[in-house]
């Protein structure tokens, strides 16, 4: 084949806009295959998924509350893939928050803290972002100090969490009134959320999360610590040249990334399930890594992003009940719309050139 | 039970080398893919895509080793993506890997249910059958009469690939394009076409790991039933330096704890020296030992030199 990528010497910003757009009709017409595999009508079927995503007051509250974790955990991996520092653990981080959450804001033998609710409503944030913060500073010191790999440490460090949360959830944390059900203590409920919208499942922490993104985006913008996060991301080299302090914004790249992978657990906790139980993220950590990219590592975008995967996965969970696809045609969605978006993207910033003979 | 019990009862060392099947081959599988300079996350997934696909073959009246091709099959498919991904269009590896890992579980979990929309109890299949004809041999006989004839090709493939890599000059063009691409092309050999075919056929390896689940170890699918094993092989290659022969090692030290772990976890009994702790920490041990053995390897490895670096003719 005489065919090359070269790079386009600016790629246009229309191009980097529509990339996503592009990459997720792209994916929308491979998987109409898999739902006329299926045997049903591909229409009806798309019809149903986004009258379920989006269709009612109802499903537009159950789509904005699957959204919530995911834009944080979306957010936390934006941030780290920004510094290329590829935090796969937001999984893990997700259920250590939430664990920390509760350890401080539950309700333990049947009583809380003795704290005023705000004290200990900051106290429960706090816990949750550090045990994040914490949880991925491991792997991020393997890395800038030995040289490990955090890719493949972030992804086994899940599964040890998920074992150390069910341990917990056997152990001191264990809820005596759950009748052998592996779950922790509950919430205190006056740390829990108020109704985003009244009689629905919305919570308030969609504000957090939405707070969040905004925040990111004036310190990528506006503060010498995110102009430093994107200088290592683009050239840590370089960086390190003009003198840079490297290790330490990765460190703290890292903090941040974890912390708010965090919040995503506490937020939920406080929003939606009020305990911690083994399964209270259907992969809001893997998913994250979808909704990051997506977004183009963009803070704002992370919020459209996770909006959009929230509406498949509770839309395909609707549209499964009323025709014979099963509900996941929206993990295939997810997926290959990050491997679309993976190739959109480089047509954005490459062009197809034939090899002059 | 006593530690010599333990050491010297033939069912332990049977369930240690049948525990390291899927370990060794999905290693070999990575380490092929990664000595051409290509990392490869998607193994996760091609492992559930693989168990999927042999068991569905076999479940509809093949022969089990046509099962185990179709799974090698489904493997190249995926393999194939990941290596059109990462190698002409140079994506991003990691993010590459996991998308193909992504989409590969949640095809195989779609298929399994449009093909079987209402089973509470997974449909079985006959899986392979031992290898008693093995049982007379003296001091490993045993070990190999409790395995599968898969569990046999794992072992043979183990110096096999170590052949091809270290002794052909096909070998030899695949640790080039992984080790200094630039140079290789300069020697006529054509990297796209060396790491695109190493990539495939380093995740026919993962889809036979992941058939060795469904049609050996196991007689159904499952959903989640490869339980980051995928990814505890990417570890392992790292534990190995990149050495076929040590990912052996390597795969069947990992084996003899996770053992370990179950016995541990079944009987209730503790070993002589080991406190009664809870499951879990049973449980997380192979997990944490895959790290350590990164820690441990991390300075010392000899990565390839070009891996994880795109290579774009021209460009720097």
């Amino acid at each position: 084949m005489n065919l090359y990528l070269e790079r386009r010497t600016e790629a246009s910003r229309t191009a980097l806009l529509l990339a996503p757009l592009a990459a997720i009709v792209f994916t929308l017409l491979i998987c109409a295959l898999l739902v006329a595999w299926a045997g049903a009508p591909v229409g009806q079927t798309y019809a149903l998924l986004f009258d379920g995503a989006f269709g009612s007051r109802f499903a537009l509250s159950e789509t904005l509350t699957r959204a919530t974790p995911l834009m944080l955990t979306g957010l936390a991996c934006a941030v780290a893939f920004r510094a290329r520092f590829y935090n796969i653990g937001a999984e893990g981080q997700l259920y250590l928050g939430a664990l920390a959450a509760v350890a401080v804001g539950g309700m333990h033998d049947g009583v809380g803290f003795d704290l005023p609710v705000p004290v200990l409503f900051a106290g429960m944030m706090i816990a949750a972002a550090l045990a994040g913060a914490l949880l991925l500073l491991i792997p991020a010191l393997l890395k800038t100090r030995l040289g490990v790999d955090e890719v493949v440490t972030t992804l086994l460090g899940n599964f040890i969490v998920l074992l150390f949360v069910s341990m917990m959830l056997d152990g001191i944390m264990k809820d005596p009134m759950a009748m052998g059900w592996p779950q922790s203590v509950a919430l205190n409920p006056d740390l829990e959320f108020g109704k985003l919208i009244a009689k629905t499942r919305a919570h308030t922490g969609l504000l957090w999360a939405l707070g969040l993104a905004v925040a990111l985006w004036l310190i990528n913008r506006y503060t010498v610590f995110g102009l430093q996060m994107r200088a290592v991301g683009a050239n840590a080299h370089a960086s390190r040249f003009v003198g840079l302090p490297v290790t330490r914004v990765m460190l703290g790249t890292a903090m941040l990334s974890g912390a708010l992978a965090g919040l995503a657990g506490a937020i939920e906790v406080a929003g939606r399930t009020s305990y911690v139980t083994l399964d209270m993220s259907p992969g809001y950590g893997y998913t994250g890594v979808v909704v990051a990219m997506l977004a183009g590592l963009h803070p704002l975008g992370v919020v459209v992003a996770s909006i959009f995967v929230a509406g498949m996965l509770v839309g395909a969970d609707s549209m499964s009940r009323a025709i014979a696809v099963p509900n996941y045609i929206a993990d295939v969605i997810v997926a290959a719309s990050l491997l679309s978006m993976l190739v959109a993207t480089l047509f954005a910033q490459y062009r197809l050139r034939r090899k002059q003979a | 039970m006593e530690w010599m019990d333990l050491l010297s009862s033939s069912a332990f060392w049977v369930a240690v080398l049948r525990l390291a099947t899927p370990l060794i081959l999905g290693t070999l599988g990575v380490l092929l893919c990664e000595r051409a300079g290509v990392l490869n996350l998607g193994i996760e997934g091609i492992m559930a895509a693989g168990a999927f696909t042999g068991w569905l073959v076999v479940y509809l009246g093949a022969p089990l080793y046509v099962g185990v091709l179709a799974a090698a099959l489904a493997g190249m498919v995926f393999g194939l993506l990941h290596a059109v991904l990462t190698v002409p269009l140079g994506l991003s590896q990691h993010v590459s890997g996991l998308g193909v890992t992504l989409l590969a579980t949640s095809l195989s979990y779609f298929a399994y249910r449009v093909t079987f929309p209402s089973v509470n109890t997974p449909p079985t299949i006959t899986p392979f059958a031992e290898m008693t004809f093995f049982k007379d041999i003296p001091v490993i006989g045993p070990v190999l009469a409790g395995q599968t004839v898969m569990t046999l090709i794992a072992l043979i493939a183990v110096p096999l690939i170590a052949w091809v890599l270290n002794r052909t000059p096909l070998g030899l063009a695949i640790r080039m394009v992984g080790e200094n691409p630039a140079a290789a092309e300069g020697q006529g050999l054509s990297v796209t076409k060396l790491r695109m075919g190493a990539i495939v056929a380093g995740s026919a390896l993962m889809g036979v790991a992941g058939s060795f689940l469904t049609l050996a170890a196991f007689n159904a699918f499952f959903f989640n039933m490869v339980n980051g094993r995928g990814w505890v092989c990417v570890a392992l290659v790292v534990f190995a330096s990149w050495r076929p022969g040590k990912a052996l090692l390597g795969a069947l030290i990992f084996a003899f704890f996770d053992a370990l772990q179950l016995r541990l976890q079944q009987g209730g009994t503790s070993l002589p020296g080991l406190p009664e702790l809870p499951y879990q920490v049973y449980l997380m041990l192979p997990y944490v030992l895959s790290i350590l053995a990164l820690v441990v390897m991390a300075r010392r490895a000899a990565y390839p030199q070009a891996l994880m670096k795109p290579y774009r003719k021209g460009e720097r």
